[in-house]
Order: structure tokens, then C-alpha cells, then sequence
């Protein structure tokens, strides 16, 4: 071992009798338990199999082969098979409209445009009925394509709105503050599973004889409706964030309460929103996996009624790794980006503070 | 700014008071004929399926079994609101257990990732991001397939600690023999507390007055311990503990969490620690290093200088986003009814299946939890303007 090496050792490791301890103790238990796992999720793990039983013959570890053959299953649900490449293609098309979101020479009017192309697209590709597309009844629709679209949707659809609410929140008029104060306090203040069930069982009750909605929409509701009252508070921290100078000097140009939003105290206070609002989209994607709840069949519902197949049943801690792999996969690669921005933008700050 | 004075006030539309006042006007209206439309519905709704609304029904006769109890007895001849009272002691037995166990372990996390010994700080940035990123329902059913599907049953029952066992029919633990002094003790626990309270704002006003220190803070420590250890001597140290024991198909004596609640429990603490962790790590990253540098110069010893300094500021930006942490795991662990835990959501679900009475049903969830966000929220703004810098300009 080179002498570089040593004395990074000591420096990060064993620096002191405390710590030394604490190195010895951590490598023992890493002892202790790393060689069972990867024996268990690698070296005796069947990846492959014809059929279940190769997974209960004895000494086997993971048994891989449940999410090989369940692949199509957990990530496209019950969409007719031979019409999968629909919703796959729909999937590259939603990474696709993340990964241009978040290259900042692409925040230029066009990306709005973009969107709505994008997610017309995605609708079209997933109702079909065009362009020789066998139609499929939303019913269908499954897995983790489902999950992409309640939660890009929803955020899309309770985006703008809280932007108003945000803005009533912060308004002049005491009972449009009141207003939504109100609902933005109720809506936190009660767990996302009462507004999954309200959507249920009580928005049926909600309409006229004869009007229904079903259950996808009525569950996209609940999420829009949720997910309003969380980002409309971080809207609400960016508009804070703008010195009151810039409110002034908009006046002081004669714009109207519209267009000194629009123009001048909106573009920057969404702009230091950004990094909280991945962080609230990361959250929101996270509590879509709780319409498994209200019997929707998302990524987990997915991976749940695969385990209920007699056949494969008893594997389900590889079932639950798996969705956790895709629901990490997701999530850190947001996170990751979002404190990369966050340190971004806060440098393009403090250099703006420097010229002043 | 004009001072002129106003000659006419014109009712005009271009006038900004007259529009506020118009939208305003606009918007109750708004308001008012959304909800008077979806009453009519409703109520049109609940006639043409015969169910009558109200909360009458809370006084039938249930007819289901809870799967576990906390502090009140129940039976399936036990009416709803019993049966919902249940629910309501069962989340908060959840939720008050899982406060506490993730203050511990996320304050540890937090820290350990502040440790400047490197493999303990990756593997505690590892452990906040691997659970920060996986939906707490996923990890929830991961916990349950853990326990309910993969442990031994009870005869094979793992047993990582004397008197712990681990089964398929969940975690049984030891508990002390209770004994009359038990009850005294606590009795004692509280005169002490108060006594320590008592005795820090005497100390504090001493010291205020002549400039004399008081140890208040050992002596505090000395009376919360030494009165209860006191009585537990006086009383021949009554101490027995009960172990768990395999009778017939699985165990008795000592106490036993079952699947569901050690799944719930283990799931919402191992969740909201990494939260926890990463709210710890930037209030003791928000203290200026100047600030330890300072109290060095005026001679505090670093005890003195963590307490009287450190902390203090700290907590000011730990406390806010914490208690909004204790609230999500308040309101999370209405999961619970994902596993079959019996907590308020999952009873109030099956009352509403039976009576069809989903209004009052969702009214009775939605009423609960407000009530404890407002009461948390109530406390955190009383807080907030105790420990507000004083003479700050407001945020």
C-alpha cells in the first residue's frame, strides 16, 4: 500500500481512538452481512427460468427470474400485449420531456410548446383510435407507464393553478386571501389517502343523476387537488423571495396587476422555485404509488398482483427491490439534478450581487 | 402619491377599490353556487340510494373485531364511535412511538454524516438517500412481506437478542413485571421535573440578580433521576422482568408488536429519519464557525459553549421544518391501511363499507387530522415567535 494511500486512512478513518472503533465496527458488520446478500441476490440468484419451480429448489437465492418474466407486466400493466410498444414508446417519450426540461438552454417559450405537443402525443398513442391505432379504454392502462402519467399530468394541470393560488394567497382582497388560505391549509393538513377516498367514494356523490366520471380521472383529480396546495406554497416562498423593490419599479412603469406579474415578478420568482419544485414533483411522484389504495393499477399495484399468482407467490421481497429500484431510479436522478441546479443558480446569484 | 385631498369618490370601474370589491363580490358567489350545486346533488344522490346522512350511525352496533386494542377495551358488539376511538388511540400510538424512535435515530444519521470519518458519513449519505427516494408505501409492503412471509414461525423464531423474538407473528419483546412502586415512580419523575423546572428559573434569576452561577443543570438532572430511583429503593427495588416464552403455536408473556404494527412502526421511523437526519445536519451547519470561535474567546468551556451558544441557535432553524417532520408521520401513518394495520383511516374504510355513510366517514378522517395539524401548527407559531431573534426585521 502506497504511503498516500496510508495517509488517507489515517486521516479519514482512524484520526482518532473514537473513530478507529467506529471503522472497526462498521467493517465488521459489513462482514457480517454483505457476503449473505451478495451471495443471496447474485451468486445463487436464478435469473432465469422456464418455469417457477427452478426458484423454490433448494439453497436458491433471488429468485431474478419472477421480474423477467413479469417485466411486461409491472411496466405496461394490462394494455393488450401485442399493443406494448405503445405505452414503452409513450414511457421514452415522457424521459424524453424530463431530460429536455431540465438543459437550461432549452427554457425558452418553446418548451411550453413542447409540453403540450408531448403529452398530446402520449395521449393520443395511448387512447389510439387514429391513425389505425386500436382504440384502448383507459381501464387498461397499467404499470409504470400509469405512473408517469398521474404524476406528469397532475403536475402539468395543478401547475398553473397554483400559480393563482399562490397569487390569492398573497393578494390584497381579504376574501380571496381568505379563500385560499383555507384551502391550502385544509388540503395540507389532511393525509393524501382522505382526498384518494373522497375522489372514490364521495365525488360520485358529488354529481347530477347520470354524469360519471371514472375512476383514473377521478383519482387524477384528487392528485391535482393535493398537489395544488403544496406547490402553490413554494410558488408562494419564490414571490417572497423577490424584493419588494421589483413590485415598485413595475408600478412605478404603469404595468397592470396582470402584466407585473407576467412580466416582471413571475419569470424570477419561478425561476428560484425551480429546485423546490423538482423537490415537491419528486414527493408527488413518490405518492402516486398510494392509489394502489383506492385500486388503481399503478407500478406497485403492478408488482402486488403479480405476487398474488400463486405460482410466483413468496418472492416478494425481490418484487418490492425491484419497484424500489425503478421508483430510486426516478427520484435520485431528480434529486441529484435539483441540488445541482440549486447550487447552479445560487452562484449565477451571488456573481449578480458581485457586479452590483 | 398624491396629497390632494379626494373631491368625489366615482364609482367607476376603473377605480382599483371597486374592482377589488367586485371580484371579491364575484368570487363568494362563485363559491357559494359551486357548493349549493354539489349539496343539491349530493343530497338528490343520498335520497335516490335510500342512505340517510348524519352521524347516527355511530351509535350501532359495529359488528367487526380490531385486530389490536390500545388503552380502551373493544368487542364486535361495541358501537362505530367506539370502534373509531379505537382507531383514533392506535394512530396516535403509532405516531407518538415513531416521534420518538425517529428524533433518535435521525438525529444519529444526521450527525454521523457530519462525522469526519469517511465510511461513517457515505453510509449515512447512503442510507438518508436510499430512503428519501423510494415511496414509504413501497417500503411499507417491503417491511410486511419481511416479517408476515420471510421470518420463521414461532417454534424457528429468531432470537437476535435474549428474550426478543423474531417470527411471522411478529416482534415479541420482554416487559417489566408491573408493580404498584412502577406508578409512584413516574409520580416521582414528574415532582422532579418540576422541581428541576423550578430550580433552573431560580438559578437563572440568581444568577441574574448576583452574577452567581448555580449548577441547575446537573442538580435538575440529579432530581428528574434520584427522585424515581429514591422510591424504587424505599419500595425494595421491585424489578421483574417478564420474557416471552414459546406456549403451544406461539408466544406468551412478555409483549408482542404484531406484523402489521412492527412493519408500520419500523417503515414510518426508518422514513422520516432520513428526513430527520438531513434536517439536524443543516441546523448544525447553519451555526456560524464564528460562533463556536466567539464563545471560545469569552472563556465558555465547549459544554458551556454548545448549550449556552450552539444550540440555541441551532434548534431555531431545526424546530420549524421537525415539527412539520412529526406531522407527516402523523398523517403518513394513515398508510396503515395498506398493511391492515387498524389505525383511524383503515377503521373509518370499513365503517364507511358497511354503512355507505362515506360523507360523515371522510368528514370524521379529514376532522381528526386537522385538528392535529392546527394544534401543531398553533404550537409552532407560539414557538416561532418565542425563540424569533429578538429586534430581527421580520422575514
Amino acid at each position: 500500500m502506497s504511503a498516500r494511500a496510508l495517509n488517507w486512512l489515517r486521516a479519514n478513518l482512524f484520526y482518532s481512538v473514537p473513530s478507529a472503533l467506529a471503522t472497526l465496527v462498521l467493517l465488521a458488520l459489513a462482514w457480517k452481512l454483505v457476503p449473505p446478500f451478495v451471495e443471496w441476490a447474485f451468486v445463487n440468484a436464478v435469473w432465469r427460468a422456464p418455469d417457477p419451480s427452478a426458484c423454490r429448489a433448494a439453497g436458491s437465492g433471488a429468485c431474478w427470474a419472477f421480474i423477467a418474466e413479469k417485466h411486461r407486466f409491472i411496466l405496461f400493466g394490462t394494455y393488450p400485449y401485442a399493443q406494448q410498444w405503445r405505452p414503452g414508446l409513450g414511457i421514452l417519450l415522457f424521459i424524453a420531456l424530463y431530460v429536455v426540461s431540465a438543459l437550461r438552454v432549452c427554457w425558452r417559450p418553446w418548451l411550453a410548446l413542447a409540453w403540450v405537443g408531448g403529452l398530446a402525443l402520449i395521449g393520443m398513442l395511448m387512447w389510439g383510435g387514429v391513425f389505425g391505432l386500436p382504440y384502448v379504454e383507459n381501464e387498461r392502462w397499467g404499470g409504470l407507464m400509469l405512473t408517469l402519467i398521474l404524476a406528469t399530468f397532475g403536475i402539468a394541470a395543478a401547475f398553473p393553478l397554483s400559480i393563482l393560488l399562490a397569487l390569492g394567497r398573497r393578494s390584497n382582497m381579504p376574501a380571496v386571501r381568505t379563500a385560499s388560505v383555507v384551502y391550502i391549509e385544509m388540503i395540507r393538513g389532511v393525509p393524501l389517502i382522505s382526498l384518494l377516498f373522497m375522489a372514490s367514494v364521495m365525488l360520485p356523490l358529488f354529481l347530477p343523476a347520470g354524469v360519471s366520471i371514472d375512476k383514473l380521472l377521478r383519482a387524477q383529480i384528487a392528485m391535482v387537488m393535493f398537489a395544488v396546495a403544496y406547490l402553490a406554497e413554494v410558488v408562494r416562498g419564490g414571490l417572497q423571495a423577490i424584493p419588494n423593490g421589483q413590485y415598485e419599479a413595475a408600478e412605478a412603469l404603469g404595468l397592470s396587476y396582470w402584466r407585473k406579474m407576467l412580466l416582471i415578478i413571475l419569470p424570477q420568482a419561478l425561476r428560484i422555485s425551480i429546485p423546490p419544485l423538482v423537490n415537491t414533483f419528486i414527493a408527488f411522484f413518490k405518492d402516486t404509488s398510494l392509489v394502489v389504495i383506492i385500486g388503481l393499477f399503478d407500478l406497485l399495484t403492478a408488482v402486488k398482483v403479480a405476487l398474488n399468482e400463486p405460482a410466483w407467490s413468496g418472492h416478494g421481497i425481490e418484487a418490492y427491490l425491484f419497484a424500489s429500484l425503478v421508483y430510486f431510479a426516478f427520484c435520485f436522478s431528480m434529486s441529484k439534478y435539483s441540488q445541482r441546479l440549486e447550487r447552479d443558480l445560487a452562484r449565477g446569484r451571488r456573481h449578480i450581487l458581485r457586479e452590483d | 402619491m398624491s396629497t390632494a385631498p379626494r373631491l368625489r369618490r366615482s364609482w367607476s370601474l376603473y377605480d382599483l377599490r371597486v374592482r377589488a370589491i367586485l371580484y371579491q363580490v364575484l368570487l363568494v358567489v362563485a363559491v357559494g353556487l359551486v357548493a349549493w350545486f354539489l349539496i343539491l346533488n349530493t343530497t338528490h344522490n343520498l335520497e335516490a340510494r335510500k342512505i340517510a346522512s348524519g352521524f347516527g350511525f355511530l351509535d350501532r352496533e359495529a359488528g367487526f373485531a380490531i385486530g389490536e386494542t390500545t388503552l380502551v377495551a373493544y368487542s364486535a358488539a361495541d358501537s362505530y364511535l367506539r370502534a373509531l376511538t379505537v382507531g383514533v388511540l392506535n394512530t396516535f400510538r403509532v405516531a407518538l412511538i415513531g416521534v420518538f424512535a425517529a428524533t433518535l435515530i435521525g438525529t444519529l444519521i444526521g450527525l454521523a454524516r457530519l462525522s469526519r470519518n469517511w465510511l461513517l458519513s457515505r453510509l449515512a449519505a447512503g442510507y438518508v438517500e436510499a430512503m428519501r427516494n423510494v415511496p414509504l408505501l413501497v417500503q411499507l409492503f417491503f417491511w410486511y412481506t419481511v416479517i408476515a412471509d420471510n421470518l420463521p414461525g414461532p417454534r424457528q423464531a429468531l432470537s437476535p437478542l435474549p428474550g426478543v423474538f423474531l417470527s411471522n407473528r411478529g416482534i415479541a419483546l420482554p416487559v417489566l413485571h408491573a408493580h404498584p412502586a412502577h406508578a409512584w415512580m413516574g409520580a416521582a419523575l414528574a415532582a422532579g421535573a418540576v422541581g428541576a423546572w423550578w430550580l433552573a428559573r431560580w438559578a437563572k434569576r440568581r444568577q441574574a440578580l448576583t452574577g452567581q452561577p448555580f449548577p441547575s443543570l446537573a442538580a435538575g438532572t440529579a432530581l428528574v433521576l434520584g427522585l424515581p430511583l429514591l422510591v424504587f429503593l424505599a419500595a425494595g427495588a421491585p424489578l421483574r422482568i417478564e420474557l416471552p416464552a414459546l406456549r403451544g403455536f406461539n408466544f406468551s408473556g412478555g409483549m408482542t408488536l404484531t406484523p402489521e404494527f412492527a412493519a408500520l412502526l419500523g417503515g414510518l421511523t426508518t422514513y422520516t429519519a432520513a428526513f430527520i437526519a438531513e434536517i439536524v445536519r443543516a441546523g448544525v451547519l447553519a451555526v456560524d464557525r464564528g460562533q463556536f470561535e466567539a464563545a471560545y474567546a469569552l472563556g465558555l468551556r465547549p459544554r458551556r459553549a454548545m448549550r449556552l451558544v450552539i444550540l440555541p441557535q441551532a434548534l431555531r432553524v431545526i424546530v420549524p421544518p421537525m415539527t412539520s417532520q412529526f406531522l407527516n408521520l402523523t398523517k403518513n401513518s394513515s398508510l396503515a391501511v395498506a398493511i391492515g394495520y387498524p389505525d383511524l383511516v383503515s377503521i373509518a374504510n370499513t365503517t364507511m363499507n358497511q354503512t355507505g355513510q362515506a360523507i360523515e366517514g371522510i368528514a370524521i378522517i379529514m376532522a381528526v387530522y386537522l385538528t392535529i395539524s392546527l394544534a401543531i401548527s398553533a404550537f409552532m407559531n407560539w414557538y416561532n415567535k418565542r425563540i424569533a431573534l429578538k429586534g430581527a426585521r421580520p422575514a
